[in-house]
Parts: structure tokens; sequence; C-alpha cells
């Protein structure tokens, strides 16, 4: 018998170069501003917290690109979410209440993206994107004004949101002496149980295997005796529960509703996959990937706010160039693999 | 059932035994393809009955799902599987075993993987991805997964046509086995040898019609092959014209040390005007290499290129199109045909790119043009405006053909042109080959059948490990053509 390799193929690479790249970043970070506190383990919990909702999101849109579709309207479903939320708690209704209902709301536009996906076979980009304009029309026609949660209008919803989950270590003395714990707060620990239930779904699960078959070669699998609809119906509707859930979690960040919020959220989303190592054309990613896509994006945006004088426009570029770098680096990878296989 | 404009499938009866292993034979668009694809449930049929042993009911299938569950298994001759997944996942997914909690085992399909993979003498790691193994071992995982499932009855639609000698020797073992077992067998080939070598019984179609169903001994290959076609046998060794000895004097192609490292080592080739020159060699010895050189699909980075007694440079197939040179792939699937064009699209694409973006064609002459190849190659299609992925294997890699005579080409390369398209097509392309030749035009033949290369070409080089080794031209027999292929000694 042969001595068994380590199964080192191109994509456990690129996740390998994504989690290096976000070292180096946050490295970088670390060396150009540790005066200002980036080297504090706040700075980097502070980033979990901003993108809570985010990671939440792209852990949705990774599914949903694995079976090689696409979800634009998560953008969209976050700012009628978090306008509901507002809403609802400034109406007086319970916050445990709006949650459900927003959860629900995600549940049933799920089925809805899904059933046209799956079931009528039109394309996902043209479904998401009726999804998109749907539920940003929405968010108007619920509110025009800018909605803030307030400790009157839920005082439950505001001790959820302002609740600091405290950590036991990496505390700093500030310069008046006093000790400073670090924390979380409740959405980064949901965004962090949603990823290691997805990771484990998408591992140890007969649902999350499908999603790659699928991605992998949508004729195969159904020649393999999967039910390819059911599957893409599925990964929608998973889709749209993370992002009700993601949704939740930025209302506990922003605490407001507006129909300006999260505005590009859908590509946000998107280039963390990609940055991540999900293949647009499907059967290949993993949410960690994307995890570190978020924590990618969000440390160049604390970079940029740490220095203070650059504009606010660098973190897009940053984020291009970034796309770029690794949409070159799989097709290298890719035509290395085809070189291979002639 | 139907396709468009033609009735696919009329009346057939079919009958499997349990424990054999029946032949399913008949020209491209006979209805093999579509008979199976009404028992495995991919099609919907219109009236008659499929029976199954141990089902009471007639069993009518809605997906290949329901067509597993009652024992009907298929492998295609393009693998049907899941290049991105494990060889294990591939041949467990969608039936995984689950642990207490509901999630899959997979320690314990792992292991069951690597010991089917092992029973049927493949070596693979099954943990490895599919897309790493060659296409023959990605076929074999297809068979694995199909024998796995406890199947009743095994489809084979054209297993072999990307398998050697001895995987092929590997996969009749395999079904050998499984007939000992009881499984009826459904096997479509192309290859008649094959057909002879495992199967008890055959059954023939044509025109979607069934002709009849033979025992093997009753059917010998003259008869299969006049029962497929419906016609008395053109004698296939009387097409090459008596006219053996011709001599060509003017040079069409003359290469002096061409080669492009790394897939083939720089060779010397002339070809004459009017020339037919075969191709010969193993799968992977170079020989689709060898035309990529010339044709500038893999630019040459040594050696020299005459075009008419020019030194010409390639750099890229746009200039050899220039030059008058064609190809016709081996792969029609990835590198050919365009499945969603019409014919005539088809038929214009090279044309088009040659004459560039700005020399429009009218649609009426794209017509005429589209109508006179069709009608010269005998393509089976409803009408010209037919998308390609409509026909039959055989009549799309017609449409290719005529894609490169629209452009009228001097010189043009035939890479595996008959490869999985029937007898009858057959013939027809190796006629049509010569008649081009009598045209005064070139032609380069690359084909793994000797047979057929004996009855095209008046010279064949013959290529061994990405290198030219030898020219046969007056010596032109079977035995010394498999002696050059084979190596080692001659004479």
């Amino acid at each position: 018998m042969k001595l068994k390799k380590p199964n080192l193929n191109s994509h456990t690479i690129l996740l390998l170069i994504t989690i290096a790249l976000f070292i180096v970043l946050y490295c970088l970070g670390c060396i150009l501003y540790g005066k200002k506190g980036f080297t504090h383990l706040q700075t980097f919990l502070n980033i979990l917290i901003t993108n809570a909702g985010l990671i939440c999101i792209a852990c949705g849109m990774t599914c949903v690109m694995l079976t090689a579709g696409i979800d634009i309207s998560v953008g969209g479903l976050v700012a009628m979410d978090c306008m509901m939320l507002a809403v609802g708690m400034n109406k007086g209704i319970p916050a445990p209440v709006m949650v459900l209902l927003v959860i629900l709301t995600g549940l049933v536009f799920g089925v809805m993206q899904g059933f046209f996906v799956g079931y009528l076979q039109i394309q996902p980009f043209i479904v998401s994107m009726a999804g998109m304009f749907f539920t940003r029309g929405m968010t108007a026609v619920i509110s025009t004004d800018q909605v803030s949660i307030t400790q009157e209008s839920s005082p439950l919803y505001y001790a959820w949101a302002n609740y600091k989950l405290k950590l036991p270590f990496g505390g700093y003395v500030n310069n008046k002496g006093v000790y400073n714990a670090p924390y979380i707060r409740i959405n980064v620990v949901i965004a962090l149980i949603v990823l290691a239930v997805i990771f484990f779904m998408l591992r140890h699960t007969r649902f999350g295997r499908s999603l790659y078959a699928v991605g992998g070669n949508e004729q195969s699998a159904a020649m393999m005796g999967l039910n390819v609809k059911s599957v893409k119906l599925r990964a929608y509707i998973l889709s749209s529960f993370l992002c009700s859930i993601g949704g939740i979690c930025f209302s506990l960040n922003t605490m407001s509703g507006s129909v300006q919020q999260a505005l590009g959220l859908e590509m946000d989303a998107i280039s963390s996959a990609v940055i991540g190592g999900t293949l647009l054309t499907g059967g290949v990613g993993n949410v960690i990937g994307s995890f570190f896509g978020v924590l990618i994006n969000g440390t160049i945006s604390s970079i940029v706010k740490t220095n203070g004088k650059l504009a606010s426009s660098w973190p897009n570029i940053l984020t291009a160039a970034l796309l770029f770098l690794f949409i070159v680096v799989q097709s290298v990878f890719a035509a290395i693999r085809s070189k291979k296989a002639r | 059932m139907t396709f468009p404009g033609v009735k696919a499938l009329d009346r057939v009866d079919f009958t499997l035994r349990k424990g054999e292993i029946h032949a399913l034979m008949g020209e491209n668009g006979a209805g093999k393809s579509t008979l199976i694809k009404c028992l495995t449930g991919i099609n919907d049929f219109e009236q008659g009955e499929i029976h199954l042993d141990g089902i009471e009911e007639p069993v009518r299938n809605h997906s290949t799902k329901d067509a597993q569950e009652v024992g009907i298994s298929t492998v295609y001759q393009e693998v049907n599987l899941c290049p991105n997944l494990s060889v294990a996942e591939n041949l467990f997914i969608g039936r995984e075993p689950l642990t207490g909690i509901g999630t899959i085992d997979r320690k314990t399909y792992t292991e069951r993987a690597q010991k089917i993979m092992d029973e049927l003498g493949v070596v693979v790691d099954v943990t490895r991805n599919l897309e790493y193994y060659s296409l023959a071992i990605q076929q074999m995982v297809a068979i694995a997964r199909a024998v796995d499932m406890d199947c009743k009855v095994l489809i084979l639609d054209e297993p072999t046509s990307s398998l050697d000698d001895e995987e092929v020797e590997k996969l009749f073992n395999v079904m050998r086995m499984l007939k000992s077992k009881g499984v009826g067998i459904i096997f479509v080939t192309h290859f008649l040898d094959q057909v002879y070598a495992v199967c008890d019984r055959i059954t023939v179609l044509r025109n979607g019609k069934l002709v009849g169903e033979y025992p093997i001994v009753d059917l010998p290959r003259l008869k299969l092959v006049a029962a497929m076609m419906g016609k008395e046998f053109d004698d296939l060794q009387s097409i090459k014209s008596d006219e053996n000895n011709v001599t060509y004097d003017e040079l069409e192609i003359s290469a002096r040390g061409l080669g492009h490292t790394g897939t083939i080592k720089p060779f010397d080739l002339d070809i004459h005007k009017g020339e037919v020159i075969g191709v010969g060699g193993l799968l992977g010895s170079g020989r689709s290499e060898l035309a990529r050189a010339i044709y500038g699909a893999d630019k040459a980075n040594s050696g020299t290129l005459k075009v008419n007694n020019k030194e010409v440079k390639i750099n890229q197939p746009i200039d050899a199109m220039n030059l008058g040179m064609g190809m016709l792939p081996d792969d029609r699937k990835a590198e050919g045909i365009i499945e969603d064009l019409s014919v005539r699209e088809n038929i214009m694409l090279a044309l088009q790119s040659k004459n560039g973006i700005f020399k429009l064609m009218t649609r009426a002459q794209q017509n005429e043009l589209a109508d006179k190849y069709i009608s010269l190659l005998s393509i089976k299609t409803p009408n010209r405006e037919t998308l390609v992925k409509q026909l039959s294997g055989g009549n799309q890699q017609k449409v290719i053909l005529a894609r490169w005579l629209a452009t009228n080409p001097d010189f043009l390369i035939l890479d595996e042109p008959t490869r999985g398209i029937d007898v009858g097509t057959k013939t027809e392309i190796q006629k049509l080959v010569l008649e081009l030749s009598k045209e005064g035009k070139s032609i380069m033949f690359i084909s793994s059948e000797i047979a057929e290369m004996l009855r095209t070409c008046t010279r064949m080089i013959i290529m061994r490990d990405g290198e030219k080794v030898d020219e046969l031209s007056d010596d032109l027999t079977e035995e010394n053509i498999m002696k050059s292929i084979a190596g080692g000694d001659k004479k």
C-alpha cells in the first residue's frame, strides 16, 4: 500500500491563503495603529460585533452559491427585517413576538424564492433580484422614516442589544487606571452558533452534501437520485432564514430601521464568500472561508476607520483589489488542474 | 415517445431475463437511448407497459430515483458523477449510512467504498476527489455505484468508449460476476467485438422499430450489421478505390522538428495534396497532440512548418484556418458542438470566424449552404433550425464535419471522427474522406480503429509516448501496424 498523502487539494490551499491573508492584514493593522489600540482584543471583537449579521448572511449565501445559485435579495430582506423590528417595537409589540415574526417572514420569503428557482427553474439571479426590489419596496411601505429603537419603546430588546458578555481574559488597563474587560454582544454569540451549525451541516448531513453535489453537476446529481428541486428549495429557505437571523443581529447592532439600511449588503456577502474560496459556479466552498472573508472585509474597514484620515471609499477599493486577486488565484488553480487532467 | 419530427420509439417489445447480458444494438437514432430513457424514467412514454419480476403492477418510473427503487440502475457514456466530491461520496450520495443522531456516518461509508473499489480491482483512494482521477476510473466508480445499489437490472449505455482494453476486460469480469448473481444487464455499445465477447442475446432496433431478438449464436457479425442497417451489408473493404498506387508529389504540409514541450516531441512530417494520412497509436500516445501542434491549438515551440512550400508561423487556430486548415476535435461535446445553437448556426460558425465579423452572410446564403451540407452528408434532422442537442451523436458529428467543409479547407484534421457512432455512419464518413481526397484535399485521419484506417489511408504514421516512432506506407497491414504501435523489435 502507498503511504497516504495529506489531502491537500487546491481548495484547501485557497482557504489557507484566505486565512493567511487575514492574519497578515490584521498584523499590518497592529503594526500601523498599535498605539491607537488596534492590538487590543476588543478591536477584533468589535469587528465581530459589527459584522455578526454579515456572518450569518454570508453562511446562507455560501449554501446557495454551493448549488451554483445566488441570492441578491439579502440586503433588502435585512432592511425589511430591521424596519419591521423598529416599527413593531415602537408600536409596543413584545420583542420575542417581533423576532419570531421576522424569522417567519424570512421562511415564507425563502419558500417563495426557492419555489421559483427550484421548481419553476427560473434563473436565481432574476428571482432574487425581484426579491430584492420587493423587500426594498416593502421596507418603504412599512415606513419611510428613520425609526429608532429606544429604551422606552422596548426595554427588553434594548437590554438584549446592550448586554455585554464579558470575557475573562485579554483585558487592558486604560490610562486612567481602570480595567477594561473585553466583551462581545449577543449577536456575536448568535453568529458563531450559526457558523458552527452550518459548518457541521455542510460536512455531516445529507442535505449539506447534496448542496455540493447539485453544484458540482446538477444533471449528475439528478441521475444519482437526488431531488435537485427540493435541494434548491431548501437552500433558498435556508438562505432567507439565515438572512433573517442576520437581520436581527444587524438590528441589535444598529437599533434602527431605514429604507437606506444595508444597501449593498448582498454584495458584501457575495464578496466575502468569494474571497473565502466559494466558487460562483458552485460545488466548491466552505463557511469557514466565508467567515474569514467577512473578517477580511471587517479588518479593512477597521484599519481605514482607525486611520481616520483615509476616505471611506478605501475599503471598497481594497475589497475590489482582493476580489480580483482571488479570482486570478482561483483561475490559476483551475488552469493547473485542467492541465493535469489532460 | 416522440422526438421533434421523428417518432423515436414505435411499439418495441424488449425482454430481459435474469442473469443474462443482453446487447441492445442499432444505428444512431434507432431508439436505443430512448428505450433506455423510458425504462429509467427520464422520458415518459405514451403507450405500452413495463413489467418487472416481483412487482405485480406495471412499472412506470417518473425519475431515475423511482427506477433505482425498483432496481434499475444505469451507467452512461458520459460519466454522471460529481467531480467535486470524493470517490466515496459519489458512491454513496443520497443513501449514506446515518449515525444515531441523523448525521452521515463518514467512517462506515468510506470503509465500505474502499471495499467495493478493492473488490472491483480498481486502485483508488476513495477519500480523494473524483476529479483527481482519469475518465476510465470515473467510469468504474459510476459502475461501482450502480452495482452496489443491489440492482436487478443494470443498464450500461456505451460504458466502454473511454476505456482501454485492460479496463474493458475488468469491466467484463464485473459484468460476468453480476450475471452469475442473477442480475440482468442491458449492454449498449458500438464495438461489435465486445458484444460477442460477453453477451448472450441481442436485440436490434432500427428507426425506432424492433427488428428482432436473437441468441448470440444465431447472429454472426455480418447478419447483425445487416440487421442494424436494414440493407445488405455494404462491404466496407471495397470502398477504398482501386487506384491504390497513385503517387502524390505536391506537398501540402511539411513539418520539420515541430514540437510542443510537454505534449509532443519534435517530429518531421510531410503531407501531400490529396493524401489521406492516418495517425495511429494508443490512447494518449500523442495522436491528438500532434494534430494540435500543427493546428496551433498548442502553439509549437520548436521547429518549422511549411504550408504549400511557404514557411508559416501558426500561433493560434485562426492562423491555421486562414491557411486553409480545419480540425475536427475528438471531444465533440467539449470542443466542437454548441448544443444550444441550431444546425445552421453550427455549420456557419467556422466560416463566420474565418471571414471575420464584418463580412456578414445573408440569411439566404446561410440557408443555402446549410441545406447543401445537410443533404450532402445526409444529416438526419427535421430541419436546419433544429437545435443540435436534439440530434443523435452521429448526426452531431456530421454537423461539425459540415462546419469545416463549409470553410473549404485544403487540409482537414479529423480526430476520431467515427468514435461513438454507428457502423452505417462510419462507412459514410469514411467514404466522404476518400471523396474529399479525390478532390485534392489532404486529410489527417486519427483513429483508434486500425481496420478503419486501413480502409481509408494510404500512409500511416505511428505515435508512441508522445513521439512519432514510425511511418508505414507500402507494408500497410494490420499486423505491421500493431507491431509498430506496440513497439519493441520490429521484424
